[in-house]
């Protein structure tokens, strides 16, 4: 502890900063410690060297690992627990080298002390490692952290199961929702209303509105769903969603299956609750212009589809995906060579460049409507066109209407 | 008076198995199988006539064993097997089609089964989730295997539209996996190391040869009219099943994918199809509730007690369960005494 010790300044012969080149100031020679109050001695070096690994070695050793002993192993003994073998050619070298001043001896010393992790032991590493684990997981981190090295256990060795549409639901909780739901909380502040109208089991079709350029619609809404019913939204995705690559398997795995009859009734009957945007291309492409204007709702295969399972129809009306990416313009060229339904021009996009895909924090109002009944028509509904297009018309006014009162309910784009 | 039944290919494994446990059965009287090549092996009471189905000589095997029921399983998956795509779609086309006339033309025959394969329904982005048996390819299949199991599955409806009163079974079987078999699929798990295609995830059904067997068995014997999927319950994913064996995979963009597919074929390290690509990356899967309901057939193997088994006989890969356990253990076990 003498290196702790108060150092009077100025009482130790001349004050001031010394030369450098062969008298170190009485400060500097206080602070090397007592063998290198020899004066004259031009080899402070050696001494630096040999007192800084000693600080490092003893916590090293208190784990208890192993009573390495040897005075003489010391010096290697943190060379032993870092991993890099390099290091310690270098260590053995600048302690072989008795020549004094020389830029090697001192390159190894700085090496030495810069290399990360370098002296760090084990034990501050397993510490941190806790401490950490305890913000993330809590107070109960430890049958939370051998439940998350289980769920990585059973992910590396593929021990878990999908549905027959290649549905991962351990995936879609952990991963998908979890990096969505601060988007939908905190960036657009979404509001859901009416979620007690979506069925709490049992096959149900919702139906809401497209628009926004990119598909973030769905995700905020299967957020939403998922975070107020506790049920996971189905989504029905056009063919070229499942023709892109890492989009399609996303797409797959988060739940979605093709917009085809055959899935959406497969779907269906099997009691789940399924998404579809009929508006489609048409909706999410429109331009900035033509907002919270419903597009075409399709050829109303959804509505035969329900009706066939007999599943009620869940309106829904999204407010503010509008604004997340003002569509102003088109490359329609560009779109067709790249086979896309359209190449977005935003007043951000191309000209910001990647940072033009950041979307306009507007606020999201999500309204889900009294669920239209379907199981009370008979038999061959589905196969009645003029039923179909009436239905497809009911569900199409609702969620027009419903958006233009929560178009009046809004106080701005942003707030 | 018992069944006298005929099986094609009775020299390849599928074949000689499936002889073997149809002379077995009580209601069988007479097992007859035929093949080019003679079969390797012990065939029991399955008697082999030496002949060739693209031959009309086969006519006379059919009329004067006064067979009642035809078992066709030479339609072939893979190249490899056939020694060459070319004798490949000879056989299977042209075989086809000379047994069928044979089969029109004896009066006796009261049953014919066909195993075709679900590579009819291709596999592309269009795909429904589970390809129904009224389904038909979203993307004709042009090349291989699929598009000569289409072809065989024309002829065989023509068939069966001409001669009303011969019940036709045809068998559209997932991929089929098990110890012995040798499809493509098999040989693509056996890689060193697995290629995938970059940004995709198939989703993959297999029927183990055991359920093939016992699925055709059936058939056989029940007689049913139709055409059925055959396949295992549930549905694995690629990434799932490569790191269920352990292996290590590559993914590659689709046009390097392909070009791998082809040094593979021409170095024969594997059967590795054209169509097998689409597959690879879209995946195929079946809705097997007319096998349950309609032909009355569960396959004892899942999809994934199915790989299992192929898993079993790989043996551990270089990521095995236990290893990863055993890593698992040793993480938690120096955390634990970290705190203490």
């Amino acid at each position: 502890m003498a290196d702790a010790e108060i150092i009077p300044l100025g009482t130790r012969g001349r004050p001031g900063r010394g030369t450098g080149s062969n008298k170190p100031s009485a400060a500097a020679r206080s602070l090397a410690g007592g063998a290198a109050k020899r004066p004259g001695d031009a080899r402070p070096t050696p001494k630096k060297r040999t007192a800084p690994p000693r600080p490092v070695d003893e916590p090293a050793e208190t784990p208890g690992e192993a009573a390495v002993g040897p005075a003489d192993e010391r010096v290697e003994q943190p060379v032993k627990e870092a991993p890099e073998p390099t290091y310690d050619g270098l260590q053995e070298a600048s302690a072989v080298e008795p020549d004094p001043g020389t830029a090697g001896a001192t390159s190894g010393t700085s090496t030495r002390d810069r290399a990360p992790g370098a002296g760090i032991p084990v034990s501050d590493w397993l510490n941190a490692f806790t401490h950490a684990s305890k913000e993330v997981f809590g107070e109960a981190w430890e049958p939370r952290l051998a439940q998350f090295l289980a769920f990585l256990r059973r992910r590396v060795t593929g021990d878990y199961a999908v549905d027959e549409y290649g549905f991962d639901r351990e995936v879609t909780q952990r991963f998908f929702l979890a990096a969505v739901r601060p988007i939908a909380q905190k960036w657009f502040r979404v509001e859901v209303r009416g979620a007690e109208n979506i069925p709490v089991e049992g096959g149900a079709l919702v139906v809401s509105n497209h628009s926004g350029t990119l598909p973030v619609d769905g995700l905020m809404t299967a957020v939403s769903i998922h975070d107020h019913t506790g049920r996971h939204l189905r989504p029905l995705g056009a063919d070229l969603v499942f023709r892109l690559p890492l989009v399609g398997e996303i797409a797959r795995k988060g739940g979605a299956t093709l917009a085809c009859n055959d899935d959406a009734e497969r779907m269906l009957s099997g009691g789940e609750l399924v998404g579809v945007w009929p508006e489609g291309f048409k909706g999410i492409g429109k331009p900035y212009s033509e907002r919270y204007k419903l597009q075409r709702f399709g050829r109303g295969g959804f509505v035969s589809a329900a009706l066939r399972t007999g599943v009620p129809i869940v309106p829904c009306s999204v407010v503010g995906a509008e604004e997340i990416y003002p569509l102003v313009g088109n490359i329609p060229s560009l779109a067709r060579l790249l086979g896309v339904p359209y190449i977005p021009i935003t007043p951000f996009f191309p000209l910001l460049g990647p940072l033009g895909l950041v979307p306009l924090p507007s606020k999201w109002l999500i309204e889900f409507g009294e669920p239209i009944r379907t199981d009370s028509y008979d038999e061959g509904a589905a196969d009645d066109p003029m039923l179909v297009f009436n239905v497809t018309d009911q569900v199409r006014e609702t969620i027009q209407q419903t958006l233009y009162s929560l178009l009046m309910q809004r106080r701005s784009v942003f707030f | 008076m018992g069944r006298v039944v005929l099986v094609t290919g009775v020299s390849r494994g599928l074949g000689s198995r499936f002889a073997r446990l149809v002379s077995a059965d009580p209601g069988v009287d007479r097992v007859i199988g035929v093949d080019v090549v003679p079969p390797r092996g012990d065939m029991g009471d399955v008697r082999f006539i030496r002949a060739d189905i693209r031959n009309p000589v086969i006519t006379k095997v059919i009329a004067g064993e006064e067979v009642d029921t035809v078992v066709h399983l030479s339609v072939l998956a893979s190249p490899g097997s056939a020694g060459g795509r070319s004798s490949m779609k000879e056989l299977n086309v042209i075989g086809t089609m000379q047994l069928l006339a044979a089969c029109q033309k004896a009066p006796g025959l009261r049953h014919l089964v066909v195993k075709s394969s679900a590579e009819v329904y291709g596999s592309s982005s269009r795909d429904p989730a589970m390809f129904r048996e009224d389904m038909g390819p979203k993307r004709m299949p042009r090349s291989g295997f699929a598009k000569d199991a289409i072809e065989v599955e024309g002829y065989v409806r023509g068939f069966a539209r001409r001669r009303p009163e011969v019940s036709v079974t045809m068998l559209r079987p997932a991929t089929l996996i098990g110890p012995t078999a040798g499809s493509p699929m098999v040989q693509y798990f056996r890689l060193p190391v697995l290629p995938t295609v970059l940004g995709f995830d198939a989703r993959l059904q297999f029927l183990h040869e055991s359920d093939l067997l016992d699925a055709l068995r059936h058939a056989t014997t029940s007689g049913v009219h139709g055409t059925f999927n055959v396949a295992g319950e549930g549905v694995l994913m690629l990434s799932q099943a490569v790191r269920r064996l352990g292996k290590p995979s590559v993914s590659l963009p689709g046009f390097a994918f392909n070009s791998v597919g082809q040094m593979l074929r021409r170095s024969r390290v594997a059967d590795f199809p054209p169509d097998q690509q689409s597959y690879l990356t879209f995946g195929r899967g079946v809705d097997t509730r007319r096998m349950r309901d309609v032909l009355g057939f569960v396959p004892a193997y899942t999809t994934e007690a199915a790989f299992e088994d192929l898993c079993r006989e790989l043996g551990p890969g270089l990521v095995s369960p236990e290893r990863v356990a055993t890593v698992e253990g040793a993480v938690a076990h120096a955390l634990g005494s970290a705190r203490g």
